[in-house]
């Protein structure tokens, strides 16, 4: 893992174990093998038809529900300097959709919520995170965001 | 500044609010259409109460003007103002109408004129909005599409060759230079209004869709004294989209989506064709922006809308005779311009390898539109044009000018000599754009500005000539168009064509909120140089222009058009064409 700590949040092997252990937590327990071995997924790879009518995630997305993963992406501007969450993009957003009234987030978003609030300092870099790979409509009770796809009990570092 | 200097400054700001007088929505000069619907609201600072206020429409209670009921707010929002509203109004008889409201010994008035409209004269309008459509996108999509030789072009474009023609002033209500919200929203309205604002005024109101509303054409077509009128909004944005949007939306905020697809379904035009397609789909659905449950897609279908994905899809709906509503989304985001849907195959045609261009779409409209006994208003839009100006793209924006002719000739075909559709295109705001020569790669010297050929060295470009649609084969010629803008970000140019896709000129700069750098992507080529930005640092793109626009017309009505007017009197043309004064209450 090429990542450079930021914040003393190492996305490192022992913290994926940490995370897979907190889902064990949760419900079900992950083989060992599985939570230790963050899986890579990318942008490209995440959805294996785009439609007019709606996205269909990809069989290997699918078959990583709930398991630990490991994408690079560009840290969107944030709605606020701290926070627990932040978006992923493909691209550096030229744009920041939560600043300008007129402007719209792309569709193949990855939304991350982190282990704490932390100041997103990394905004418009690209940022390698690892965590749970969460799928399913979901609202942020805070800001109402609504997201298909999540990473979740997530630490980043640069890429 | 010193203290002291600054509590006197505080203590001026202070009286000054106080002394602020009240505010009248429809705006002084305004003209408003007999009998089309609009709210009055009066804005009274210091929160008065109901017994210490007066209002009067030509010295009468303005419930017996324009209808009632009045309702009166104290401390509207929480704020420290009152507000009087009559919501829904509307004034029958045309003249000039003076408001006066007054309040605690200080009085404000306006002055409105309402106008009637003679006998209809024509059966239908067609209303071409090339977005961010300017004089040099025009010369430059002349030049590739008809080219020239010895100084004169080798034909003409269906959109210069009109009759009737017109400078359009674009100003909103609190700028010079406007978005196309509220451009837009003073063609189907008749009201200027603020940046990022739909048929409505901007007042004070927290919620956005609260604000003073005023009646679109879209609104007004479908209860046309002479019977319901079909109406279609077709487009290659999002059908959400400001252009599109202003054929039915109210809002402050033009960025409520899910709300503007909401105003769609209230409307309900029976053709709506464009991008945009995930504000129609529950927020179960993946690839939703919902955030309720409503499928608007199925709705549209229930109501007896066929629903075409495809340019195949919306082509066989429109060929069958049956076909008279057609909702067609063909992207979940913007339909790919000219250039990549046609050529480059970038963007996202290997997503959505169906779209249809304007053209298309156009034709589709007319078919099914043409299909109305009352008659149709169209409103049809070549939107990227605007969005490849601010991504400072110049062939993207040319190609989608050529796009635009494409459609207008489709709808000159369409109108023939039955001499009953008044036909339109205009753009709804400037940008700061201009044809200043050649760059000619043969040129000697390895810098780009060598490479610009100015006056008699910029000669005219090489493209090949075009196929039948009017656009050359290839933009990446040895002698091209130099199209260049007037503000913008940091950015690095290299006087070429944006071949891998729609150029991205700044980026966020890393870890700094909303400020804003060169591509760096763009900056490594042979040629390329760094543009240090004109614009504030927290611009990512180009902007508008305040400058004027072109407006072309023909048919029943353009004749109307004449010198410098503003942009509100195109919704007037229009309305004076249709006879929509009085229009029939539902
Ligand atoms: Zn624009």
């Amino acid at each position: 893992m090429s990542s450079r700590p930021i914040f003393g949040r190492l996305p490192s092997r022992r913290g994926i174990l940490a995370a897979g252990v907190a889902l064990g937590s949760a419900g079900r327990l992950l083989p060992a093998r599985a939570a230790l071995a963050a899986e890579t997924v990318t942008f490209e790879g995440l959805y294996k038809s785009f439609g007019v009518l709606g996205l269909e995630f990809s069989d290997r997305i699918v078959a990583l529900k709930d398991r630990a993963v490991r994408i690079e992406g560009y840290m969107a501007p944030p709605l606020k300097p701290e926070s627990d969450f932040f978006v992923l993009t493909r691209e550096p957003l030229a744009i920041c959709p939560f600043c300008q009234s007129d402007a719209d987030w792309p569709l193949d978003i990855v939304v991350v919520y982190l282990r704490g609030v932390s100041p997103l300092v990394s905004a418009g870099s690209r940022v390698a995170v690892s965590g749970r790979l969460e799928l399913g409509s979901f609202t942020d009770g805070k800001t109402g965001f609504v997201s298909q796809l999540r990473v979740v009990d997530a630490a980043y570092g640069t890429a | 500044m010193s203290r002291k200097l600054l509590s006197v400054c505080f203590l001026t700001l202070a009286a000054t609010s106080a002394l602020h007088a009240q505010t009248i929505y429809p705006l002084d000069r305004a003209e408003i259409l007999a009998g089309s619907r609009f709210d009055l609201k009066v804005e009274f600072p210091g929160s008065p109460r109901q017994e210490d206020v007066t209002v009067t429409v030509n010295g009468a209670a303005p419930a017996d003007v324009l209808g009632g009921p009045v309702a009166f707010v104290e401390k509207e929002d929480g704020s420290d103002r009152s507000a009087l509203w009559i919501r829904g109004g509307s004034i029958p008889r045309p003249g000039t109408y003076k408001v006066e409201a007054s309040a605690g010994g200080r009085s404000r008035t306006v002055s409105w004129e309402v106008f009637g409209t003679p006998e209809r004269r024509a059966k239908n309008v067609i209303l071409f909005i090339g977005d961010g459509l300017s004089v040099a996108h025009r010369t430059a999509a002349r030049i590739l599409s008809k080219g020239m030789k010895e100084g004169r072009y080798g034909g003409e474009l269906a959109i210069d060759d009109m009759p009737a023609m017109a400078l359009i002033s674009t100003s909103g209500t609190d700028s010079i230079v406007t978005d196309s919200a509220n451009a837009m929203s003073a063609y189907t309205t008749g009201h200027k209004t603020c940046v990022n604002a739909l048929g409505v005024y901007c007042a004070l109101n927290k919620n956005t869709l609260e604000h003073p509303k005023v009646e679109t054409i879209g609104e007004l077509a479908k209860r046309h004294p002479g019977g319901p009128m079909a109406v279609g909004v077709v487009t290659n944005t999002e059908i959400e989209d400001a252009t599109p949007a202003g054929i039915v939306s109210h809002t402050r905020r033009r960025s409520d989506y899910n709300d503007i697809v909401e105003m769609f379904w209230a409307v309900k035009p029976d053709v709506i064709m464009g991008g945009g397609s995930v504000n129609f789909l529950p927020k179960s659905t993946l690839g939703s922006k919902r955030v309720d449950d409503q499928n608007f897609v199925a709705k549209f279908g229930e109501a007896g809308y066929r629903f075409a994905p495809t340019a195949t899809a919306m082509k066989a709906a429109a060929a069958d005779p049956s076909t008279t509503k057609l909702l067609g989304l063909f992207n979940t985001g913007n339909v790919d311009g000219a250039l990549d849907l046609k050529f480059l195959k970038k963007g996202t045609v290997d997503k959505f390898p169906d779209q249809p261009d304007v053209a298309e779409e156009t034709r589709a409209a007319l078919d099914i539109l043409s299909r109305s006994p009352t008659g149709f208003v169209l409103m049809v839009e070549s939107g990227r044009i605007d969005k490849y100006s601010h991504s400072l793209d110049p062939e993207r924006a040319i190609y989608d000018t050529i796009m635009l002719d494409n459609a207008v000739k489709a709808a000159k075909d369409f109108a023939g000599d039955r001499n009953d559709t008044l036909i339109m295109v205009v753009g709804d705001h400037a940008h700061p754009v201009s044809v200043v020569g050649t760059y000619d790669d043969d040129r000697p010297g390895d810098k780009l500005r060598d490479k610009l050929g100015v006056y008699a060295e910029a000669g005219f470009p090489n493209y090949e000539a075009p196929g039948p649609e009017g656009y050359p084969p290839s933009v990446d010629v040895s002698r091209r168009i130099a199209f260049v803008f007037g503000a913008y970000p940091d950015f690095c140019d290299s006087g070429k064509p944006y071949l891998a896709g729609e150029n991205v000129p700044a980026v966020p700069v890393p870890g700094k909120r909303n400020v804003y750098a060169a591509n760096e992507r763009n900056c490594s080529g042979p040629m390329a140089v760094r543009r240090e930005g004109n614009l504030g640092f927290d611009v990512s793109q180009g902007v508008h222009a305040a400058d004027d626009v072109v407006l072309t017309a023909t048919g029943p009505g353009s004749e109307l058009f004449r010198g410098r007017m503003d942009n509100t009197r195109v919704f007037r043309i229009m309305a004076t064409a249709l006879g929509l004064a009085a229009a029939k209450k539902e």
